[in-house]
């Protein structure tokens, strides 16, 4: 067994056993935490599949922006001491019975089928590289969805802004 | 480069991420909680397109650049909903998915 398989079994292990805890764990700063390690090991998966950048980017947005975005709210709006009531026992049976059905059914059309791996080289992904996708049009050109997003991110702002604003009582 | 790990392995790992995201999401009843679901599905989804994308298809970069902007939708759509969440907590005082079943002034 090589060092590679090694980090790829103990990071697939974080990533199941501690999704598992952040939906079933009674705390609701606990399950943030754990979300907090499933984001991280995710990002050990990026570096394993060789793109560098984006598991940096998984780490500061993510593991950096997000959860931090996700702790302030739960201080914000939860007592931190209080444990959930464990939900209902048919909810809990009904959804464990349509996640394993779904899982299973992925599961056996994945293994069954076989994908035919990509001959052509493997490219460098290189900030370089990246970066100048990012900003050209045509074959491997990004500039579309990129500007897209930037609208996105701004009327997000804009709309949070709005929504989260105090509103005056008369 | 990722030497002996087969691309099913990685599909298989998603899978199951996003089968626990979607029984959080049937099972929670606050709504940061759901949230986070939601990001646990997005994750899964993530590492699909970037195992698809090294393995299959080598030589081009759609999954990395889909990848990337999913992580700046979730990012966005993080942000919007706690400000929604914020909101409702003003207006009902819990986060509790079941009470807020209104939504007029």
């Amino acid at each position: 067994m090589t060092g590679n398989q090694i980090m790829f079994i103990i990071f697939s292990a974080i990533i199941i056993i501690f999704s598992i805890l952040t939906v079933t764990s009674r705390r609701i700063l606990r399950a943030a935490t754990y979300l907090l390690f499933v984001l991280i090991s995710t990002a050990g998966m990026y570096f394993m599949l060789n793109y560098e950048f984006l598991a940096a980017v998984q780490l500061t947005l993510y593991a950096g922006g997000i959860v931090v975005l996700i702790i302030f709210s739960i201080l914000l709006t939860s007592h931190i001491e209080e444990k959930f009531e464990t939900p209902a026992l048919m909810k809990r049976v009904y959804a464990a019975i349509a996640s394993i059905i779904g899982a299973i059914l992925v599961c056996t059309t994945l293994l069954n089928y076989t994908f035919t791996p990509g001959t052509e080289t493997a490219k460098d992904v290189n900030m370089n590289l990246i970066g100048n996708s990012l900003i050209s049009w045509g074959e491997q050109g990004y500039a579309l969805p990129f500007e897209l997003i930037s609208i996105l991110l701004l009327a997000a702002m804009i709309a949070v802004i709005v929504v989260a604003k105090k509103v005056k009582t008369k | 480069m990722n030497a002996g790990i087969p691309l099913v392995y990685f599909l298989v790992t998603a899978t199951l991420m996003f089968f626990v995201g979607v029984y959080g999401f049937m099972t929670r009843k606050n709504m940061i909680t759901i949230l986070m679901s939601v990001e646990l599905m997005l994750n899964a989804v993530n590492i699909n397109f970037l195992a698809f994308n090294r393995f299959l298809f080598p030589g081009q970069l759609e999954g990395h650049f889909f990848a990337l902007f999913i992580i700046a939708v979730a990012a966005a759509e993080a942000a919007v909903a706690i400000a929604i969440i914020i909101n409702i907590y003003r207006h009902f005082h819990n986060i509790d998915v079941e009470q807020a079943d209104e939504m007029k002034y």
